[in-house]
């Protein structure tokens, strides 16, 4: 690594891999012993190890995982890439994850999103593209928010996933209110 | 981990639940001892004095049809799997849940997390099994912590890992979760992502896992619905299981309801108990005050959609066994996998999607082109392309760009992606397209015309 100053942020971002530590470590190769016949097959759980503890996989990440099952950093390159799930760069604290599709979008879901956003501070016209790109975050790092595809709870449209929690039968009346849960 | 408190409102006199039997009880909850309290593990204890090509007859006898979407009569794929060819064997549950529409195994994922498990190692034991896993979904970050923890006490308790109930059967059992692609839900995919490669799915032949699956082994790839009922097939007895379905297709069925309907939600009804017109105005309560049917998506996004007021002319078999045609109406549609196939469409998933008179088709269409733009594993170029492109189109037209050609450029994308393809994400992607297009095509031409 290059040398950095305090006084320029994006030199001053550490590698994640640097903040591996043994706990860190003794869980990934639990996660391993699932697999009893092919390593390989932990690179799912192992990516999502690895964004659960420091917020997204970058390219120490990628490394270091491949490094862990023996495999080429493309194999994981690859698969961070390919799945709309991983991310290179952090979001938000927050994450809400709006249904875009058929049922939800009849009961409102692009009105909630559009609502969600203004909430937290978001151009509700904000672009993502995916590809490992952060869903448009607020400028205090609190919220991220975006549109994802059907989450198996039409009967409840729309419906949006926070975090690791569901919300249902969302108005746009009771969007603050949501919010606020997560401030 | 909890999930959020779920009560299931009283059953309706058609519904019969056997699935959501448990879940429907008041104070109902996932852990092992209200499992066991309600009869949980006995089926477990009674496959386990069985052979298992016993057991694998029954589940032939029950006519169970997979319910994850292309309803391959269960037991039948499971005779595909050799018991002693001396090769590992594994199972892989599809917790998937992708298919807009569908959502009934989140809620047993969720609040049942035992059944599966006991069905998973009744159908392991069957197949000579000892390592299975349970693909869930990462959108389900809960559900996967509740069956893990299942999985836990399961183990706890000698229903899962080493010599099982001291019968000398070992199987282990994990979870392991997706990462937001819907593709994934089709079995090869499934099985590219178990693993841990780019999820593609792969080129047929063979077309069954369970010649070559996980790790290029025989596998059982099955929904998670269809392999909670093998567990009361053998409760309930395979001739009586059978009995509350039509021929060829046993059981019980979870009808997922969404979108315009009074009362939206999922029922479990036998195979074949009621018609859509049933389903839409006697169960889910009809549509809001003032509104008129217009639309349904019997089975899934993927399943061509029905026009309300069509008339379907179909061949069927009368009483002296000659083929006899027949006309049905939209509404008297049987709500089973035989007769949605030969008004033109599929039970698939079972998710129903109702629409009313206020919904524009190019609008639910462009919805649904986006998904699979969106969702195309991009392996097919006709597929890859096609998908993009119709949305592409769709998207022009409803932001007021609409050109005269624009119903035939669709049509003509769509019908050079199905049949071209990998996998059946084709036919999926293709058919609301062709069939949106068939059944309204002066809503495509009023937009196409627009300037
Ligand atoms: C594009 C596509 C998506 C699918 N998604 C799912 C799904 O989410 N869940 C599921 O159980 N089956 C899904 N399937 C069907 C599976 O390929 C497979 O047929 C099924 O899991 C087999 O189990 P069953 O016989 O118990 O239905 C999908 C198929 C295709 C082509
Ligand atoms: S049909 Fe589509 S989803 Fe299926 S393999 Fe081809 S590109 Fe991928
Ligand atoms: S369409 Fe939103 S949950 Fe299915």
């Amino acid at each position: 690594m290059t040398a950095t100053t305090a006084a320029d942020p994006k030199a001053a971002t550490t590698r994640q891999a640097d903040q591996v530590t043994p706990e860190f470590e003794a869980a990934i190769d639990e996660i391993v012993t699932h697999y009893p016949v092919s390593k390989r097959s932990a690179s799912l759980p192992l990516l999502h190890y690895w964004q659960n503890t420091f917020g997204s996989v970058d390219d120490s990440g990628i490394e270091w995982i491949a490094a862990r099952l023996e495999l080429q950093p493309i194999n994981i390159y690859e698969l961070v890439t390919f799945y709309p799930w991983f991310r290179r760069e952090a979001a938000g604290k927050t994450i809400i994850r709006v249904c875009r599709t058929l049922a939800c979008a009849m009961a409102g879901s692009y009105e909630v999103k559009e609502k969600f956003c203004s909430a937290v501070g978001l151009d509700p016209l904000a672009e993502h593209h995916g590809f490992g790109e952060a869903p448009p975050t607020s400028a205090d790092g609190k919220f991220s928010v975006e549109f994802v595809e059907c989450l198996a709870s039409c009967g409840s449209a729309p419906v949006a996933l926070i975090n690791n929690t569901l919300h249902e039968k969302i108005t746009p009346e009771s969007i603050p209110g949501i919010v606020g849960q997560y401030q | 981990m909890t999930a959020q408190p779920f009560v299931m409102p009283p059953p309706h006199p058609k519904e019969r639940r056997i699935i959501f039997e448990n879940i429907s009880q008041p104070g109902y909850d996932p852990s092992i001892d209200t499992f066991i309290k309600h009869g949980g593990y006995e089926s477990l204890k009674k496959a386990l004095t069985m052979k298992p090509v016993e057991i694998i007859d029954a589940v032939k006898a029950s006519n169970l049809r997979g319910r994850g979407g292309a309803g391959f009569p269960c037991g039948v794929k499971w005779s595909f799997i050799k018991h002693d060819d001396g090769k590992p064997h594994y199972i892989v549950v599809n917790g998937d849940e992708s298919e807009p529409g569908t959502f009934k195994d989140r809620y047993i994922l969720h609040y049942d997390p035992h059944q599966l498990i006991e069905g998973l190692v009744i159908s392991a034991y069957a197949t000579n099994t000892h390592l299975s896993y349970i693909y869930i979904r990462c959108e389900f970050p809960e559900a996967a912590g509740i069956v893990w923890n299942a999985i836990e006490e399961a183990k706890a308790r000698g229903f899962v890992g080493k010599n099982i109930l001291g019968s000398g059967f070992d199987c282990d059992i994990y979870v392991h979760q997706g990462a937001g692609a819907y593709i994934c839900g089709e079995e090869t995919s499934l099985l590219e992502s178990l693993e841990g490669k780019r999820p593609y799915p792969r080129i047929k032949p063979p077309y069954f896992p369970a010649v070559l699956g996980l790790y290029m082994k025989p596998t059982i790839v099955n929904n998670v619905e269809t392999i909670c009922h093998v567990k009361h097939i053998l409760r309930l007895g395979p001739e009586e299981y059978a009995k509350m379905g039509t021929p060829g297709d046993g059981g019980t069925r979870t009808m997922c309801v969404s979108g315009d309907v009074v009362k939206p939600g999922f029922y479990e009804l036998p195979a074949g108990a009621v018609t859509l017109g049933e389903l839409i105005f006697d169960i889910c309560g009809g549509l809001k005050p003032g509104r008129k049917l217009k639309a349904v998506i019997p089975g899934g996004s993927s399943a061509k959609v029905l026009r309300a007021e069509e008339i379907f002319k179909v061949k069927v078999k009368g009483a002296d066994g000659q083929m006899v045609d027949k006309e049905i109406k939209m509404l008297d549609v049987v709500m089973d996998a035989a007769t949605l196939g030969s008004v033109g469409s599929m039970i698939g998933s079972a998710g129903v999607i109702v629409m009313d008179d206020t919904r524009e088709m190019v609008w639910a269409l462009n919805n649904l082109n986006q998904f699979y733009a969106h969702e195309s594993c991009g392996q097919c170029t006709p597929c890859r392309e096609g998908s993009l492109w119709m949305s592409k189109i769709t998207t022009r037209m409803l932001d007021g760009g609409g050109q005269g050609a624009d119903p035939k450029t669709l049509q003509n994308v769509a019908d050079n992606i199905a049949g071209r393809t990998v996998c059946a994400f084709g036919e999926a992607c293709a058919w609301p397209t062709q069939s949106f297009l068939a059944k309204f095509p002066e809503e495509f031409e009023a937009v196409a015309a627009e300037k």
